[in-house]
C-alpha cells in the first residue's frame, strides 16, 4: 500500500505497560497526525460515510476542517450532530458504521473517522476551544429525563440548548449510565465523561442523583411537575444462564463485576471500601463488548483471563479493536465451547466449568453460523471465578411501576415509531430501554430524535 | 449531604443514628431499607429503617458494628454528614389484619422488626414480639415494644442473663404448643440461621411466615445480581423483589453460603482500618 492508502497509526501504550493498570490504552492523535490522517479523505461527492453514521454527521466537512487545521470549525460541525464526540470517538463500532462504507476502504484503509472525532473532542477539551453554549431564549416548559446514560445526556443537551428547563433523575450516585459503571476507564476515562457532563451544567440542566423512578419517586409525581418526560433507563438488568452452580461464590454477572471494579473502584480496594474477590483464573462466558471489558478487567486484577465462546472469534459481536486489545494483553480465547454447569468445591466456591465442545453449522437468524453442541464432549476446565456476560435486559423497577407505559414481553418499552411517545401521553422513551442492549451512538441518536419530538409536542 | 442529627451508642455493638433525609422520611414504609454511603471512597451499605419523623425530615437506623464500614460509621458524630442516604429501597411489608402475628427479631434484627410490628398492631392484629440477644448487655428496643406496640413481649438471651434463657425459636415452639393461641402469621428478621430454624418450625405447623433477607448488596437498584437469592426455585433479587420473602420457599443454605463471599476482603479491610486508627474502636 502506498502511504496515502495507509492510516496514520494511532499511538498506543504497549500491552506490557498497560495490562496492569486502568489508564487509557490508545493515546490519540497529535494535531499533526490528525491533519495528516484527515488529508487522506477523498471528499467523495456521494460521501457514503454520512449514511453509515447513525446520527449522520457531516463527516467530509468535519474531516476537511481538521485537514486544514481549523479545529474550532471542526468542533462546531461535530457538535451540531453529536454532543459527546469524545465518547463516541472512543467507543463507537466505527468499523461497522461510518468506516465500513468509507470509499477509501476500497483501495486501502478507510479514514480513521473515530480517532479524528476523538482527537477533535480531546483537543477542544485540553485547549479550552469550547465556548459557552448558546442557549435559546428560556422557555417556560419543563422536561424530566429519567436516566443519565448517553441517551438521556443527548436529549438533555438538545432541550437545554433550546431553552427548556431540564431535570434529570439518576438511580445511582453518579451520572453517566453504562459509560461510568460498565465501560472501564482504560477505554473511556471518567474525566472524559465528566467533561461532557459539565456541558449539561453550563446548560443549567439539573441532575438529581440517587432518585430511582418507580422506587423512591413515582412517574406520576414527575407527570405532575413536568410538561414532558423522556425515559432512558437503559438495559441494566443482568441476564443469567440458569445453569447449575450459578449461585456459587465466585460467580458474577458482568454488571456486578464491572460495577464493583469501575464505579465502586474495587481495583483500589482497600483504599476504596467495595471489595472484589481475589482471582487467579477467570472464565468470562460471552464474547461481546461487555465480555471483552470483563476479561480485560480480570487481567488487570492480576488473573489469567479467558473468554469462553461458543462460536469462533470472527463471529464475536465485540468491536475489532477490543478483541485486538484483549488478545495483545494476553486474554485467552477459548472458542467453540458451551458451558453445561459450573462446578463448586465443598466450601461453595467455584472450582471450574464443565463445557461441551461445539461446531458451527448453517447461519441462524442473526446471519452468524449457529453453534451446535457436540454430545459426549463434556470436560472440566479449572476456574476460580466466572463472569456471565451474555447480555442485559431492561430493569423492571421503572416499567413495573409506570402505570400506562406498556412494554414488550421482554421488557422493552413500546413507543410510536413516528412520535417516539410511549403508550402514555407526554411520556417518551428511547435508548437501550426501548431497543434492548445496543450501542452508545444508537442510544444517542434516540435521545436526539426524542428531543426533537418532545419540542414539537410541547410547541403544539 | 445528610447531617447526623442524633447519635446514641446503645451498647458495645449497636448504635442508633438519626439523619436528615426528608425525601426518604416522606415515603419510607415498614420493611423497607435505606442505602448509605459515608464518603467518596465508601461502599453502599444497606440498613433497615427503624423510625422516621416526617416533620423533622429524618430517619433512624440501628446498626451493629460487624466490619470496616459499620465500625467507621460508628466514628461519625452528631453534626457530621453522610454523603448519600438513599431510599426507600425494596418492597414494603404487607400490612393487613391477619389475626395473631408473631414478630421475631434476632439481635440487630429487633429494631428492623419494630416498625413492622407497630404497623401490624395498628392494623388490628394481636402482636406477639419475641426478641433474642446473645446476652443482657445487648438488649435493645424493649421499651419501644412496651409502648403499646406489642400485646406480649418475650426477650431471650442465649446465656440467660436477661429474660428467658435460650433462643427465639424456643419461645415460638411454646406458643405453637399452647392450645389457647392460634398463630396466623410469623414475621422474622435476624441472622439467616435463626430465620431458617423458624421457617422449619412454622412450615411443620403450616403457619405463613415471612423473612427479610440480608444478602450482599452492591447497587440495591436491581442492576447487578449480587443480592440474588433462590426463592421457590426461582432467582430473585433481594433488593428489588424483596427483601421480604415467603420463608418456606427460601433456599437458606445458598444464602448462608453466599454471604461469606467477601470474608477474606472484609477481614483485610478491618485490619487496615484498625492499623490506621490505632486499633481503638473495638
Ligand atoms: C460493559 C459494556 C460495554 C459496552 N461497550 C460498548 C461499546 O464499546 N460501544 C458501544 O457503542 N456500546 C457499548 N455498550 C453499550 C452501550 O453502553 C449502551 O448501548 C448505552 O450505554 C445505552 O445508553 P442508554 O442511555 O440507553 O442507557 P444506559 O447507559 O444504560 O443508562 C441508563 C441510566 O438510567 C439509570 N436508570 C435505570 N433505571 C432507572 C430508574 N428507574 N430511575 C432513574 N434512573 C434509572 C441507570 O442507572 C443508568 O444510569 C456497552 C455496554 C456495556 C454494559
Ligand atoms: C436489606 C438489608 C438490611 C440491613 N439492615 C441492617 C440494619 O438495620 N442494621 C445492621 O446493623 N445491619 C443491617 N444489614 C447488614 C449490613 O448491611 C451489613 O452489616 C454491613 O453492610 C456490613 O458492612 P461492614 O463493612 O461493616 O462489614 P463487613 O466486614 O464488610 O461484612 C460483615 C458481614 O456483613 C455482611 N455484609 C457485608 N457487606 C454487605 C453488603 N454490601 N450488603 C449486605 N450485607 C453485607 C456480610 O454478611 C458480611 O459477612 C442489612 C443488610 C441488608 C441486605
Ligand atoms: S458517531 Fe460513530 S458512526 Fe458516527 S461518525 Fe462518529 S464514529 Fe462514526
Ligand atoms: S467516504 Fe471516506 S473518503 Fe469519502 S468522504 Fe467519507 S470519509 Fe472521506
Ligand atoms: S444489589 Fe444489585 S441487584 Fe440487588
Amino acid at each position: 500500500m502506498s502511504p496515502e492508502e495507509e492510516r496514520v497509526p494511532v499511538p498506543e501504550r504497549g500491552p506490557e505497560e498497560r495490562k496492569d493498570d486502568f489508564d487509557e490504552v490508545p493515546l490519540g492523535y497529535t494535531p499533526e497526525q490528525a491533519m495528516e490522517e484527515a488529508e487522506r479523505c477523498l471528499q467523495c461527492a456521494k460521501s457514503p460515510c454520512i449514511g453509515g453514521c447513525p446520527v449522520e454527521i457531516e463527516i467530509p466537512n468535519f474531516v476537511e476542517a481538521v485537514a486544514e487545521g481549523n479545529f474550532q470549525e471542526a468542533l462546531e460541525i461535530m457538535k451540531e450532530f453529536n454532543v459527546i464526540p469524545a465518547i463516541t470517538g472512543r467507543v463507537c463500532p466505527q468499523e461497522e458504521q461510518c468506516e465500513e462504507v468509507c470509499v477509501m476502504g476500497n483501495v486501502g484503509d478507510p479514514i480513521n473517522i473515530g480517532k479524528l472525532e476523538r482527537f477533535i473532542a480531546d483537543y477542544a477539551r485540553e485547549n479550552d476551544l469550547e465556548e459557552a453554549p448558546e442557549i435559546e431564549e428560556e422557555k417556560d416548559l419543563s422536561v424530566a429525563i429519567v436516566g443519565t446514560g448517553p441517551s438521556g445526556i443527548t436529549c438533555a443537551a438538545l432541550l437545554g440548548q433550546n431553552g427548556y428547563q431540564v431535570t434529570m433523575y439518576e438511580a445511582l450516585h453518579e451520572p453517566g449510565g453504562v459509560l461510568k459503571y460498565g465501560i472501564p476507564e482504560f477505554r473511556l476515562p471518567n474525566e472524559v465523561i465528566d467533561h461532557e457532563l459539565e456541558y449539561l451544567d453550563e446548560l443549567d440542566v439539573d441532575i438529581k442523583l440517587n432518585r430511582i423512578v418507580g422506587q423512591n419517586i413515582e412517574l406520576e409525581e414527575l407527570e405532575e411537575d413536568f410538561d414532558a418526560i423522556y425515559v432512558a433507563t437503559g438495559a441494566g438488568s443482568p441476564r443469567f444462564l440458569g445453569l447449575e452452580g450459578e449461585d456459587l461464590k465466585g460467580v458474577f454477572s458482568a454488571n456486578e463485576f464491572l460495577t464493583r471494579i469501575n464505579l465502586m473502584k474495587a481495583y483500589k480496594f482497600p483504599e476504596y471500601d467495595t471489595p472484589i474477590t481475589d482471582m487467579e483464573k477467570v472464565g468470562v462466558i460471552g464474547a461481546g463488548n461487555v465480555a471483552m471489558d470483563s476479561a480485560r478487567c480480570a487481567l488487570r486484577m492480576g488473573a489469567d483471563s479467558h473468554i469462553l465462546y461458543r462460536r469462533t472469534t470472527e463471529w464475536s459481536p465485540a468491536r475489532d479493536e477490543e478483541i485486538e486489545h484483549a488478545k495483545e494483553e494476553g486474554v485467552t480465547f477459548d472458542t467453540l465451547c458451551n458451558p453445561k454447569r459450573i462446578i463448586g468445591d465443598e466450601d461453595g466456591w467455584v472450582d471450574g466449568i464443565e463445557l461441551f465442545e461445539c461446531t458451527l453449522e448453517e447461519p441462524d437468524d442473526s446471519g452468524r453460523p449457529s453453534p451446535k453442541i457436540l454430545e459426549d464432549t463434556e470436560h472440566k476446565r479449572d476456574f476460580d471465578t466466572v463472569v456471565i456476560a451474555i447480555g442485559q435486559e431492561p430493569n423492571k423497577v421503572f416499567y413495573e411501576n409506570a402505570k400506562g407505559v406498556d412494554v414488550k414481553d421482554w421488557g422493552g418499552i413500546i413507543i410510536d415509531d413516528e412520535t417516539r411517545m410511549t403508550t402514555k401521553e407526554g411520556v417518551f422513551a428511547g435508548g437501550d430501554a426501548v431497543s434492548g442492549a445496543a450501542t452508545v451512538i444508537w442510544a444517542m441518536g434516540d435521545g436526539r430524535t426524542a428531543a426533537q419530538n418532545i419540542m414539537e409536542y410541547l410547541e403544539d | 449531604m445528610h447531617k447526623i442529627t442524633e447519635k446514641e451508642r446503645l451498647n458495645e455493638e449497636m448504635t442508633r443514628i438519626e439523619v436528615e433525609a426528608p425525601l426518604v422520611a416522606d415515603k419510607i414504609k415498614p420493611g423497607q431499607f435505606i442505602v448509605i454511603r459515608m464518603h467518596e471512597k465508601g461502599e453502599r451499605v444497606p440498613l433497615t429503617f427503624y423510625k422516621k419523623d416526617k416533620e423533622k425530615g429524618t430517619v433512624q437506623m440501628i446498626f451493629q458494628k460487624v466490619g470496616k464500614s459499620t465500625t467507621e460509621l460508628d466514628t461519625y458524630e452528631e453534626g457530621d454528614e453522610l454523603l448519600d442516604v438513599v431510599g426507600p429501597m425494596g418492597t414494603a411489608a404487607d400490612i393487613e389484619d391477619y389475626g395473631t402475628v408473631v414478630c421475631i427479631g434476632g439481635g440487630v434484627g429487633t429494631p428492623e422488626v419494630f416498625p413492622v410490628a407497630k404497623a401490624l398492631r395498628n392494623a388490628g392484629n394481636e402482636v406477639i414480639v419475641i426478641s433474642g440477644f446473645r446476652t443482657e448487655d445487648l438488649v435493645v428496643c424493649e421499651s419501644d415494644f412496651d409502648k403499646g406496640c406489642a400485646n406480649e413481649i418475650y426477650i431471650t438471651t442465649d446465656d440467660g442473663t436477661y429474660g428467658r434463657e435460650g433462643f427465639t425459636s424456643d419461645v415460638l415452639e411454646e406458643l405453637i404448643a399452647d392450645e389457647d393461641t392460634s398463630l396466623d402469621l410469623v414475621h422474622a428478621v435476624g441472622p439467616p440461621i435463626m430465620m431458617k430454624v423458624i421457617a422449619e418450625i412454622t412450615e411443620e405447623h403450616d403457619i405463613d411466615t415471612r423473612v427479610s433477607l440480608n444478602s450482599i448488596m452492591l447497587d440495591a437498584t436491581g442492576m447487578c445480581g449480587s443480592c440474588r437469592v433462590e426463592v421457590g426455585e426461582q432467582m430473585k433479587l433481594a433488593c428489588v423483589d424483596g427483601p421480604e420473602f415467603d420463608a418456606h420457599k427460601v433456599n437458606f443454605e445458598e444464602l448462608m453460603q453466599r454471604i461469606t463471599m467477601f470474608e477474606e476482603q472484609e477481614e483485610e479491610a478491618m485490619e487496615r482500618w484498625e492499623e490506621e486508627n490505632g486499633g481503638c474502636c473495638r
